[in-house]
């Protein structure tokens, strides 16, 4: 008796091996399969990202790399973007993260509006979001006078005034990408760190933030190659000025109109920095969870 | 026996509301069991301060944590309770070791102290080899094990376990049943379990408190909920046939215009309640003995066990419904099949009668 049983069985296990088989190979060739009505504006799309690059790093007189490169103004203008940058993405650490968490919170009255007006220096030009820092904070602002009148000091002009307007354009992206780790983390593990006897600040410290590290770091690496490239709120609100506040995008703009050739190599080393960052920054904190 | 929980909890949203009066002695384990929406997970997270209060009072061990009517809300870390939760929610980027040292080191431990006793309490539960594995890498039965560790790591005088037991496999359940049983024997405070399965409620616990749509039905020892259920939902858990009426003599008389027969006189509203297996099934009306003989229709036959669960409608009266269990060649001989009509027959002295208060 027991043969005939098992045969069958062996029968229908190799039958189901074929069916299972000739159904994944359907399955892989027709996904494979693109169609030209997306294939082309897909390729389009790539290369139209692609292609700029290309065209920078083929188009940069490379032979006066090291002149350019190594000149005062160059590397002045480096120095002050990474620092200001980086000094930027820490206050937008500091001050973006809790509002993201409050924002997150369940039945927050306001919410929708809130966040509304968190994407806002999203879309507004960021020239706009300039000349607004500057009604606030100019010389003669809302908030300027009293300040200038109080202590001499006014931030336009200023290395201050060029990570104000990073933080300003810079801040939306950390606030969105940490509420949306937030959001699609479990927040009852916040309820049980409660139970052992942990208070909110605890429970924030040691169980939330480590739970959404990941999206604060691509947050804050989205926030911090925002800042790197910021030039319309810079030059409209901190000036132009070497040392202070000429970042690299202003050195770039500032050489294109005198020698564009040095204005190709400022941007391909702006380009390295900013790829050799993520790059970096990828390995070390990405790959860690 | 001192009281080491006393609640009074009513909780109150739209169209749910909860109220639920509890006490839990010192070293007592509680079982509070109900079907799904009953408002068992809302009382646990009332208890735990996970979810307001908006009647009543909460005192655990001795110390008022929720007084609706004097505003008084603690928040759940300034409560001396231990919870585990149906999935565990152990933290996936911690030790297991710093999983239950966390609760000792944010209630002021220093590390090493805190460590320590969590070494301790991983040996208790028999896993300390596992101390410095991550929770994503360890099994159901073991993830279970750490967070009833983690739970009594603070030394509550509450614990309150969430489903403990409904997360692991059939052959994981009975161990971790047995095990959760002798760590709940050593631990000297309150203990509420929240489940659905009656049998873990009984292994568990020595009392049960049966919820349905947020109102306490039945409580008493599994024993006595076991033979004497008092609610459908009740009935069906412990695999009782159960009916209501008013006794009459040596008959209960059934609402919808049946009657029961009974070995003995009874008066008053009683609930009546038999075995399955007590119940016989006939194609032709029998004669003889005295019993209790229906005519009715079979609405469904389910594999239960080693025999065949009989659900035969229209019976005693039009609107109930009772369970037979018969062996699979009787279903055989007799040719049942869902539809068909038969006779019911139940013995006078296989029935038990209880009153209703």
């Amino acid at each position: 008796m027991p043969s005939p049983e098992s045969e069958p069985t062996l029968v229908g296990a190799q039958a189901a091996e074929k069916r299972a088989a000739g159904v994944g190979a359907t399955e892989r060739s027709w996904q494979s399969r693109v169609p030209l009505l997306l294939a082309v504006p897909a390729a389009v799309a790539l290369l139209f990202l692609i292609l700029p690059l290309v065209g920078l790093v083929i188009r940069a007189p490379w032979t006066d790399a090291a002149t350019v490169l190594t000149g005062a103004g160059a590397l002045q203008a480096l120095q002050l973007s990474l620092i200001t940058a980086t000094v930027s993405v820490i206050i937008v650490l500091l001050i973006g993260v809790p509002l993201a968490w409050i924002l997150a919170r369940p039945g927050l009255p306001g919410a929708a509006l809130l966040r509304a007006l968190i994407t806002i220096p999203l879309v507004l030009p960021p020239v706009v979001g300039g000349v607004a820092l500057f009604t606030v904070l100019g010389r003669a602002g809302l908030l300027g006078r009293p300040l200038y009148r109080l202590t001499g000091f006014a931030f336009p002009f200023t290395p201050y005034a060029v990570i104000l307007a990073q933080v300003f354009v810079a801040l939306p992206f950390l606030v969105l990408s940490v509420e949306g780790a937030l959001r699609a983390s479990d927040r009852r593990y916040e309820e049980a760190a409660a139970t052992l006897g942990a208070p909110p600040v605890t429970v924030f410290r040691r169980i939330t933030l480590p739970l959404i590290g990941p999206g604060i770091a691509a947050g804050a690496v989205l926030a911090w190659a925002r800042a790197l490239g910021e030039f319309g709120a810079t030059i409209t609100f901190a000036g132009n000025f070497p040392g202070t506040t000429r970042t690299m995008p202003l050195e770039v703009y500032l050489a294109l109109e005198t020698d564009p050739g040095s204005a190709l190599l400022l941007s391909v080393l702006l380009l390295a920095v900013s790829v050799a960052v993520l790059v970096l920054l990828r390995e070390r904190w990405m790959n860690r969870w | 026996m001192v009281a080491e929980l006393s609640a009074d909890l009513g909780v109150h949203r739209g169209d749910f509301s909860l109220d639920l009066d509890l006490e839990i002695g010192t070293g007592e384990v509680v079982a509070l069991l109900g079907p799904n929406g009953a408002g068992k997970s809302t009382a646990l997270r009332a208890l735990a301060g996970l979810l307001q209060i908006t009647s009543g009072k909460i005192t655990v061990g001795g110390q008022v944590v929720a007084d609706a009517a004097a505003g008084i809300h603690r928040p759940p870390h300034e409560r001396p309770l231990g919870v585990v939760f149906q999935d565990y929610l152990l933290f996936p980027h911690m030790t297991v070791l710093d999983n239950v040292a966390f609760g000792p080191l944010v209630s002021g431990s220093d590390k090493r102290e805190a460590r320590r006793r969590a070494a301790l309490l991983l040996a208790r539960v028999g896993i300390a080899d596992l101390a410095q594995s991550k929770p994503p890498a360890i099994s159901g039965g073991q993830a279970q094990r750490v967070a009833l560790a983690r739970a009594l790591a603070t030394e509550p005088r509450l614990l309150l376990l969430d489903e403990p037991l409904a997360a692991l496999d059939a052959k994981t359940h009975l161990l971790v049943r047995t095990e959760v049983r002798r760590h709940l024997a050593d631990f000297s405070g309150a203990t509420l379990l929240v489940t659905h399965d009656p049998i873990d409620a009984s292994v568990l616990a020595d009392r049960l408190i049966v919820l349905e749509h947020g109102r306490v039905v039945q409580q008493g020892t599994p024993l006595q909920v076991a033979r004497q259920p008092r609610t459908d939902y009740v009935a069906r858990l412990v695999g009782l046939n159960l009916l209501a009426g008013s006794g009459c003599g040596h008959r209960v008389l059934l609402p919808g215009g049946g009657a029961v027969e009974l070995a003995e006189p009874v008066s008053g509203d009683v609930y009546i309640a038999f075995r399955p297996a007590a119940v016989s099934l006939f194609v032709h009306r029998p004669d003889g003995s005295p019993r209790n003989v229906w005519a009715g229709r079979i609405a469904t036959l389910e594999p239960h066990g080693e025999g065949v669960r009989v659900e035969v409608g229209e019976v005693p009266d039009r609107s109930s419904t009772i369970l037979a269990e018969i062996t699979p060649s009787a279903v055989g001989d007799l040719d049942l099949r869902p539809g068909s009509e038969i006779w019911v027959a139940v013995k006078a002295s296989d029935i038990a009668v209880y009153p209703t208060d």
